[in-house]
């Protein structure tokens, strides 16, 4: 690809770009496993919420007041 | 809340912040020096300073890419691990963290792309512009990181607490941006361009030391050592103000960085000590085996004032100085009482059956609500952060900050002298400093975010309130999968960054080997 010269060419750009990376493919790799593995990691965390099931603001205030209270009272 | 739970949440933030805290600076430092490199090779000093750009730019990239994404899993954390702290403040705390992600990294994100893929595409200008924007962009991305963690250091701009959601509320956005963000902020990002100028000079000595890349290598250092310099300098005078700020909103977090127990007109800051394993907050007893200090040094960081009087770690527990505003200091046994004053109001509040009688126990809560988060503790002691990790790691970042201004000197004096280039101990030891710069980089973290516990939030909320119920075995669980990827992460991007150092810059026809 020649000079950039319209928004079709900047696309162009960032394709070319990506699949000329050489050093980038392992970089590549990495990071989608660290995604998979992070995103897994949190929806693991996430589900062990107990808040999770709280929908309305009222039904959670009302949990951090109960936690505060037991946490006051321990 | 199980102790236990409590300890293992706080070491999963502590190791997910930490590693992620490897990459941070040497993305914000080497995007100052390839900006430069660059504007070097656009004001047309050379084609060599692309072909220098080209590589550090290669490492930039490596470091950005295997740091990515570790930094989205800590503001997971903030709704999974730290779910009551998020309700608690995520009005106020959400807000540059919003900033942070909409604006900042996008930025970021954009132009990174033009300075990695644009080259010969895009006009030289351009693309110069799309570096140095990169930069900005990071640099703003840590601007609102850094706002909303000294927000936790120092709660300002908060309104009425709002008992009906039991919550915290923002009254002003502007006020979030205090003297003490704008400070740490600078403190943090100029002491990344130190740690960048140590990776950039010590992998160019490695080329040095290998009889390679010779031009190059010194072309790097030559860059790299200014950065440097000018990064420890800004650091040490940024580092004073922080510590004054820090006297003035975390007495606590000084006198545990000092090992302070009692509070003294005149008091001189520690340069060297052996803590006493022995030392009890209470028993009297000397807090040093071993101490070199410098005369009302402390007194004049604290105060400004050579005779000033800093409170030590009892005095704060005690009360009765006078605080930086001018007013007697309460104990914290009276905050604790003030506090649990005002959790008995708030329950009185939402337990209250007529309008009357919430608006008692309302007026009741205000009374006393600034105290509340005193209301979790059951003892003064509980409020002293762990000293000796405070101390040593403060030591540890002084220490080796004021190290590299010397090594730095050294270097930019040899490379004046044209001796630089035959200077191989003087190469070796920079080569070696590199990880020396990282340990700076996380003790100087250690200090702030281990000198504020045990709160999460300042004289607001303690950590043992903040945490999620999640249970011990699921922290422990993710501990060790974090522990193992971040391991194998880490292990990854060495190879990948010793590969390309292996390969050296594009071909440069000024290089001693072509």
């Amino acid at each position: 690809m020649d000079k950039i010269r319209n928004v079709r060419d900047f696309l162009q750009m960032y394709i070319e770009g990506f699949k000329g990376l050489t050093w980038g493919k392992p970089l590549w790799n990495i990071i989608i496993a660290k995604i998979i593995v992070l995103s897994a990691i949190a929806a693991f965390l996430a589900s062990k919420n107990p808040m999770k099931n709280l929908h309305t603001n009222n039904q959670k205030s009302e949990y951090i007041f109960n936690e505060f209270v037991k946490i006051n009272n321990n | 809340m199980e102790q236990n739970l409590i300890d293992l949440s706080r070491a999963q933030f502590a190791l997910t912040a930490m590693f992620h805290w490897l990459f941070v600076p040497l993305t914000l430092g080497l995007g100052l020096i390839v900006a430069i490199m660059e504007t070097l090779y656009v004001k047309g000093k050379g084609e060599k300073w692309k072909t220098t750009t080209r590589f550090w730019m290669k490492i930039f990239g490596i470091n950005f890419a295997v740091g990515v994404a570790s930094g989205i899993i800590l503001e997971f954390e903030f709704g999974t691990n730290w779910a009551k702290y998020s309700w608690f403040v995520g009005d106020i705390f959400g807000v540059p963290l919003a900033i942070e992600g909409i604006v900042a990294f996008f930025m970021e994100a954009t132009f990174i792309a033009v300075m990695f893929f644009g080259w010969d595409k895009v006009s030289k200008r351009f693309h110069l512009a799309a570096t140095w924007l990169t930069l900005l962009g990071a640099t703003l991305s840590a601007v609102w990181i850094l706002v909303a963690n000294a927000w936790m250091q120092n709660p300002v701009g908060i309104g009425e607490f709002n008992v009906d959601l039991v919550r915290t509320e923002l009254s002003s956005f502007w006020a979030v941006i205090s003297p003490l963000a704008i400070v740490k902020f600078l403190h943090t990002v100029i002491s990344s361009w130190m740690l960048a100028a140590a990776v950039v000079i010590g992998i160019a000595s490695f080329y040095l030391l290998k009889g390679r890349e010779k031009t190059f290598a010194l072309d790097s250092i030559r860059v790299a050592v200014k950065v440097g310099i000018a990064g420890v300098i800004a650091a040490i005078i940024t580092g004073d103000m922080s510590g004054n700020l820090v006297a003035k909103t975390q007495p606590m977090k000084l006198a545990a960085m000092e090992s302070l127990y009692d509070g003294h007109n005149n008091a001189g800051l520690v340069a060297l000590a052996v803590l006493n394993p022995d030392k009890k907050f209470d028993d009297g007893k000397d807090p040093f085996l071993f101490n070199v200090s410098f005369p009302n040094m402390l007194s004049f960081l604290a105060t400004r004032n050579s005779n000033g009087f800093v409170p030590g770690i009892n005095d704060v527990l005690k009360g009765g100085y006078i605080g930086p505003d001018g007013a007697q200091t309460i104990s914290v046994n009276e905050k604790i009482a003030l506090g649990k004053d005002a959790s008995l109001a708030l329950k009185e509040y939402k337990n209250a059956a007529t309008e009357d009688e919430k608006t008692k126990a309302r007026n009741a809560f205000r009374k006393n609500e600034k105290y509340f988060g005193y209301s979790f503790f059951k003892s003064a002691e509980e409020t002293i952060p762990p000293v000796g990790l405070v101390f040593y790691a403060f030591r540890i970042m002084v220490a080796l900050g004021f190290l590299f201004l010397i090594l730095f000197i050294t270097v930019e004096y040899f490379l004046h002298k044209k001796r630089f280039e035959k200077a191989r101990l003087l190469q070796k030891i920079c080569l070696l400093s590199i990880p020396f710069a990282y340990i700076a980089s996380q003790a100087g973290w250690i200090v702030a975010e281990v000198g504020r516990q045990p709160w999460a939030i300042q004289d607001i909320l303690p950590v043992k309130a903040a945490v999620t119920n999640i249970g011990a075995t699921s922290v422990i669980l993710t501990f060790c999968f974090f522990l193992v990827l971040f391991s194998v992460l880490l292990v990854a991007e060495v190879n990948i960054i010793r590969k390309a150092i292996r390969t050296g810059p594009e071909e440069n026809p000024q290089n001693t080997n072509q």
